[in-house]
């Protein structure tokens, strides 16, 4: 026995193939000599950095296949070059990401200090001001859109998933936030000016306004993922509960949203990062100003977002002052929805249902 | 006795029960009055629109005249963003689903996410001020070899500010959507058949063209739909990076390009009085219309093969 277990079994590399295959390093010799290759021809002809990788990655995708091809055969030729495809497109999908990332904390970071914090832009004309004003508008307005979709989304996910089932009223709402999902933003902002200008007359220019239109937006997402999260609640909890007599909607409260809470806080916070950042719809209803605004019931308010495009569509007189400005804004945005993202997965841990007893 | 009666009656509804339904119930009817919101309020303020004269309309005769070149370069954006984003979201799908590593592929999940996290505006700053003036040299390249392709007719912007440029960062901008999608799609193929033809002995590829793609085609389908959707509303990266002067024109890279009905509202909404106002609000009516035939469209295909399978 023991002579039969310390006695390697013959794996499929021991068995001769019937085609020859190129080695295992095939492709990372060939990606090497490639770049060498196209290196030595781009210096030679004074290319840029850019133009030299594509090349490099060219030639990687045509002598790979064409060596295969020699080799081994047409379909493993095939395969070879599909592969490569596959992870040059990879590559060029986060090219961006990594040059926007870049740029943003290379031009924003040496904006940031305590003055950009904590002064507004008002009077301020020729120097370099702060953005105190757009934090406090971008969280006043994200925070009433967070007040007026949480109750809604979550109440009528509850709708959908414990008292609608598969009802006509219920199918049509499922339908509907689906549509809801694909609102272009631009549109929410015209319905909230075209909603409010009945109340206030012409060019309003009001906070609750971006509220109403993030709400619009924010509404579909907390809808599909508390949906998602209370269907996963097992229904031998709500059967037990109702077995001890327990009314329906205690049941509700007391034992299914307590399991799923930890994945709608998560949904609702990615929903918060998910809107933080809308633009379009607070440049027509929530206006800008370069003062601090505290009351969402009236007058302009600046967001973030808002003060970057200004920053970078009208930076006045001083578009050295201006530009490095909406890379502070941008940066602190971008910060503002990692750290959104990041609290959504530690909330999620943090109100998960503890297992046992 | 009187327990006895008790259970035998009808059950009672309890009034905690009662207005708790209905109160979700009321939530739900608010997303229907919502959307219905949307459509009533946009038709209300747009209406005036088709009244409006050469004045109002920055020129144009009536109100068709006014959206049709906004609604062909809105088209023309979105199409190519999806031709430029389509092919490499779906490599990245396979590279997730089935080419990297696990540890690789939780790491590319995570840098999607991040991608789509990033907000439009920053995507417009950097497409604005970094991508335009970088892809100058490539657009005199193409206006110098390829001017007889229409698309690259030149003569070639100065400032990278062109309907190509924009694109570029649309496609950027719905990539995450379009590879969440596959990716899901990808990962359920049923794993029989792709042993099974791995089994016959074919290569990675051969078995993601017999097993994986005729499995999810409709999914890649809905999601190319879902990215359009998404393509043809977004405004900020378009109304940062193009500079527009609302004419039509496949020519991509020169300095005069069509501008996007989004975009358009984004730019000259803040300016517009009286039945501009009117004929931007009907502008986004169209734009709205257009979005929702397209979601629609991806909805039902989704529905149509959740059927199928």
């Amino acid at each position: 026995m023991t002579a039969l277990v310390d006695k390697p079994p013959a794996t499929m590399e021991h068995l001769p193939l019937r085609h020859a295959r190129l080695p295992r390093w095939a492709p990372i010799l060939v990606v090497v000599v490639s770049f060498a290759a196209s290196g030595l021809v781009g210096l030679l002809l004074g290319w840029g950095p850019v133009a030299i990788v594509v090349l490099a990655l060219l030639l990687y995708l045509g002598a790979l296949p064409l060596w295969s091809r020699a080799v081994e055969n047409r379909r493993s030729a095939n395969d070879r070059f599909v592969t490569g495809l596959v992870w040059v497109a990879l590559g060029i999908a986060f090219v961006p990401l990594v040059s926007l990332l870049w740029t943003v904390i290379g031009e924003g970071l040496p904006v940031l200090d305590a003055k950009f914090f904590t002064w507004s832009m008002r009077n301020i004309v020729g120097e370099k001001g702060g953005i105190y004003h757009a934090i406090i508008g971008t969280l006043l307005i994200t925070g009433a859109a967070a007040v007026i979709s949480v109750p809604i989304g979550l109440l009528s996910a509850i709708y959908l998933v414990e008292y609608g089932g598969k009802s006509r009223l219920a199918s049509s709402i499922r339908f509907l936030v689906d549509v809801m999902t694909g609102i272009p933003s631009i549109v929410a902002g015209l319905f909230a000016y075209a909603l409010f200008v009945l109340f206030y007359g012409p060019g309003v220019h009001i906070g609750l306004g971006g509220a109403v239109a993030l709400s619009l937006l924010m509404i579909p997402i907390v809808v599909r993922s508390a949906e998602e999260m209370l269907k996963l609640v097992p229904a031998d909890l709500r059967e037990a509960a109702y077995a001890l007599g327990v009314p329906k909607w205690r049941t509700i409260i007391k034992v299914v949203l307590p399991t799923a809470m930890a994945g709608i806080i998560t949904g609702i916070t990615l929903a918060i990062a998910r809107v933080i950042g809308e633009t379009a719809p607070l440049l027509i209803i929530a206006g800008s100003t370069d003062s601090t605004n505290f009351n969402l019931f009236k007058d302009q308010m600046m967001t973030l977002p808002v003060f970057i495009y200004y920053s970078y569509t009208q930076p006045g007189n001083t578009p050295e002052i201006a530009r490095p400005m909406a890379w502070g804004a941008a940066l602190v945005l971008i910060l503002i929805v990692l750290v959104l993202n990041l609290l959504a997965r530690v909330l999620g841990r943090l109100f998960a249902p503890k297992q046992g007893h | 006795m009187s327990i006895i009666e008790a259970k035998a009656g009808p059950p009672k509804r309890r009034l905690g029960d009662l207005v708790f339904a209905n109160l979700t119930r009321a939530a739900g009817m608010v997303i229907l009055l919502a959307l219905a919101g949307v459509a009533i309020f946009l038709t209300i303020e747009g209406i005036p629109a088709f009244a409006a004269g050469p004045g109002d309309l920055s020129g144009a005769a009536n109100f068709a005249a006014y959206v049709w070149p906004l609604v062909f370069g809105t088209l023309l954006a979105a199409v190519l963003a999806l031709a430029i984003a389509l092919p490499l979201a779906i490599g990245v799908a396979l590279t997730v689903s089935h080419y990297a590593p696990r540890r690789l592929a939780t790491l590319i999940g995570y840098m999607v996410d991040l991608l789509a996290a990033v907000p439009s505006v920053i995507y417009g700053l950097w497409g604005g001020l970094f991508l335009g003036p970088h892809l100058v040299p490539l657009y005199e390249w193409l206006a110098e070899h390829l001017s007889w392709i229409p698309f690259f007719a030149g003569p070639a912007s100065t400032t990278g500010r062109t309907i190509l440029t924009a694109s570029i960062v649309l496609a950027i901008m719905v990539l995450p959507i379009i590879t969440a999608i596959s990716r899901e799609i990808f990962a359920q193929t049923p794993r029989l058949n792709e042993e099974a033809a791995l089994a016959l002995g074919a290569t990675r590829w051969e078995m993601i063209r017999l097993s994986v793609f005729p499995y999810a085609r409709s999914g890649i389908v809905s999601a190319a739909m879902l990215g359009l959707g998404r393509a043809l509303g977004e405004t900020m990266a378009v109304a940062m990076v193009l500079s527009a002067s609302g004419v039509i024109t496949l020519n991509l890279i020169s300095s005069t390009n069509p501008s996007t009905i989004a975009a358009n509202i984004a730019l000259t909404f803040a300016d517009a009085t009286g039945l501009q106002v009117n004929a931007l609000i009907a502008s986004g009516l169209v734009l709205f219309v257009i979005t929702f035939v397209v979601n629609f469209a991806a909805r039902w295909i989704v529905s149509r093969s959740e059927v199928q399978v």
